[in-house]
């Protein structure tokens, strides 16, 4: 089955074509890599896909189903998880308190404006057990301000990991990190069970190669390549475009 | 635990202050403190827990003022006003934040900037409705239960029972599971809609809630003068209440009680002695965002904290010298 179809989908921001007749089509239980250089519009293709922007023109499907009409938030209703390339995380809080948060997110409690949150013990159980799943187990009651940025890039994962989605978008998770906090993310990643269809932009081809079962690269918003990793990576194209050759 | 006893203490010392603060003159200010500390409350569920700055509220608690007088003066009994006025006051709200939560930051002060001030000129021109500037008095306060509220003592504890409630539905609230969405909202509206939460939603509830508590408040106002004017529901007001709530501390349950006791004591006990005392008031806002720009509660807090830390060190500095 198909766990996620983009079929001709257009972007523009003012004259700048971002997402141009882009189609792909994700197996479910599949791990694509979106490669590309700066501004190929990758994550513009995460947002559309999110729902965070709309496209001009195009389909988005979620296991069959249509989802381009569907705002933001029911999306991850229906079981659309994502992580950002630029930490947003709840600077102020615990990290227990964010993974609770995005718990939280998909529970009706959330209406509840009665009930004390931190009564609230099967949640925080739930949180907690998000959280020692990406190794914070340890310091999950430490405020984020005192993590450092691989930790923060963890909670990234946490939190989406913690909503149980069927499709999590994964927007460059080795950023700004050492060569073992690459490891171990990617250790992390490569742990996810393959119920979790997953999407991945990635500028560190080295690092994020052995995750890919197959690879999409972008270039002007366009896809100028897509096939398994062998393929894409033999590709004269993908020389040219992205490793500059 | 020591919360929950400084608490009950608070509680203690506010409920016994008509026996032991003699004075009626004083015990006025501290009904004035507690009606404005509300009207703080509830512009903090926007300015601090939704990070909406608000400068339209007066609009919100003088409607809740006019809306009642105006009922008792049509021969409504006090209660049946009092429900009306809340009921009037939401409605209004809900157009406020239908308007307003179209945008947030500036735009958002700016809106409600001027859906105040549209309701600050209906008070102030359609004098067929609500008699202009000369305002409308009420002939006498409620007596609930049968109970005269007339003395400034009875008046005072009916005060504090309202305040006491709204400052309970505020903690629970703070500390609920809505609470937290509407803060998460404030720090990263774009995380929490991707999660799943309806931040627009959220906001628009916050806003109910937020109006209600002020027009609760712009009731007691109302009480406690047995009279209102335009001059409530103006820019003046607006201002005055979010600078009670930004100098005493912003998203915090104690900060704005703070703030309106500031301001209030200014108003009427230093102004008897200085006559320029929105100058030495002004000053007081200058020193507190030059010193403490969180606020005048976690300022303190954190002036506390640091000295303790002091103390200790040098008491382990002694111990080992």
């Amino acid at each position: 089955m198909t766990a996620l179809e983009v079929r001709e989908l257009q972007k523009s921001f003012g004259g700048l074509t971002v997402t141009a007749n882009v189609s792909l089509a994700v197996k479910e239980g599949e791990r694509r890599l979106i490669i590309g250089p700066n501004g190929a519009g990758k994550t513009t293709l995460f947002n559309l896909i999110t729902g965070e922007l709309k496209p001009a023109s195009g389909r988005i499907m979620l296991f069959g189903r249509d989802i381009t009409r569907i705002p933001s938030r029911l999306r991850a209703h229906l079981g659309v998880a994502r992580t950002y390339q630029i930490i947003t995380l709840f600077p102020g809080e615990t990290l227990l308190r964010n993974a609770v948060l995005s718990l939280l997110g998909l529970s009706p409690l959330r209406w509840n404006p009665v009930v004390r949150l931190d009564r609230l013990a099967s949640l925080a159980e739930d949180a907690r057990a998000a959280l020692a799943r990406v190794g914070l187990g340890a310091i999950a009651g430490r405020p984020l301000g005192e993590t450092s940025y691989g930790e923060r890039r963890r909670v990234e994962i946490a939190m989406a990991l913690a909503q149980r989605p069927r499709l999590l978008l994964l927007d460059e998770p080795f950023a700004g990190l050492s060569v073992e906090e690459r490891r171990d993310i990617l250790r992390l990643i490569l742990g996810i069970p393959r119920e979790v269809t997953i999407v991945m932009i990635e500028h560190d081809m080295d690092t994020a190669l052995e995750f890919a079962d197959r690879i999409t690269l972008l270039h002007f918003g366009k896809v100028i390549a897509d096939g398994t990793r062998a393929e894409v990576v033999a590709d004269p194209r993908t020389r040219e475009v992205y490793l500059g050759e | 635990m020591t919360r929950r006893l400084a608490f009950a203490l608070a509680v203690l010392v506010l409920a016994t202050l008509p026996f032991w603060l003699t004075n009626s003159y004083y015990v006025n200010i501290a009904s004035q403190i507690l009606i404005w500390a509300m009207l703080a409350l509830a512009l903090n569920v926007l300015a601090g827990y939704a990070g909406l700055v608000s400068l339209g509220h007066a609009g919100l608690f003088g409607m809740a003022s006019y809306a009642a007088a105006l009922s008792v003066a049509g021969g409504a009994a006090h209660l049946t006003a009092a429900v009306l006025a809340l009921a009037a006051t939401l409605v209004a709200s809900a157009v406020f934040a239908l308007l307003s939560l179209r945008s947030t930051g500036i735009s958002f002060l700016m809106i409600t900037l001027a859906l105040g001030q549209i309701l600050w000129g209906i008070a102030y021109r359609w004098i067929s409705l609500t008699n202009g500037d000369n305002g409308i008095n009420l002939l006498s306060r409620p007596a609930p239960f049968g109970i005269s509220l007339e003395s400034p003592q009875a008046f005072y504890l009916a005060t504090l029972a309202a305040f006491l409630l709204v400052v309970t539905a505020m903690e629970i609230f703070v500390a609920s599971p809505f609470g937290a969405s509407l803060c998460g909202t404030r720090d990263q509206p774009r995380r929490m809609t991707a999660l799943g939460y309806n931040v627009w939603l959220i906001r628009f509830l916050a806003f109910l809630f937020s109006g209600l508590v002020a027009g609760i408040a712009g009731l007691f106002f109302l009480y406690y003068d047995k009279f209102v004017s335009p001059h409530a529901l103006s820019l003046a007001t607006s201002a005055e209440a979010l600078l009670m709530v930004i100098s005493g501390g912003t998203g915090t349950l104690i900060g704005p009680i703070a703030g309106a006791a500031l301001v209030v004591v200014m108003k009427y006990v230093a102004s008897a002695y200085i006559e320029r005392w929105n100058l030495v008031l002004g000053a007081i806002f200058v020193a507190i965002v030059l010193f403490m720009p969180e606020g005048l509660v976690p300022g303190m807090l954190r002036l506390w904290r640091a000295m303790r830390r002091a103390r200790r060190a040098r008491a382990a500095a002694a111990h080992l010298g």
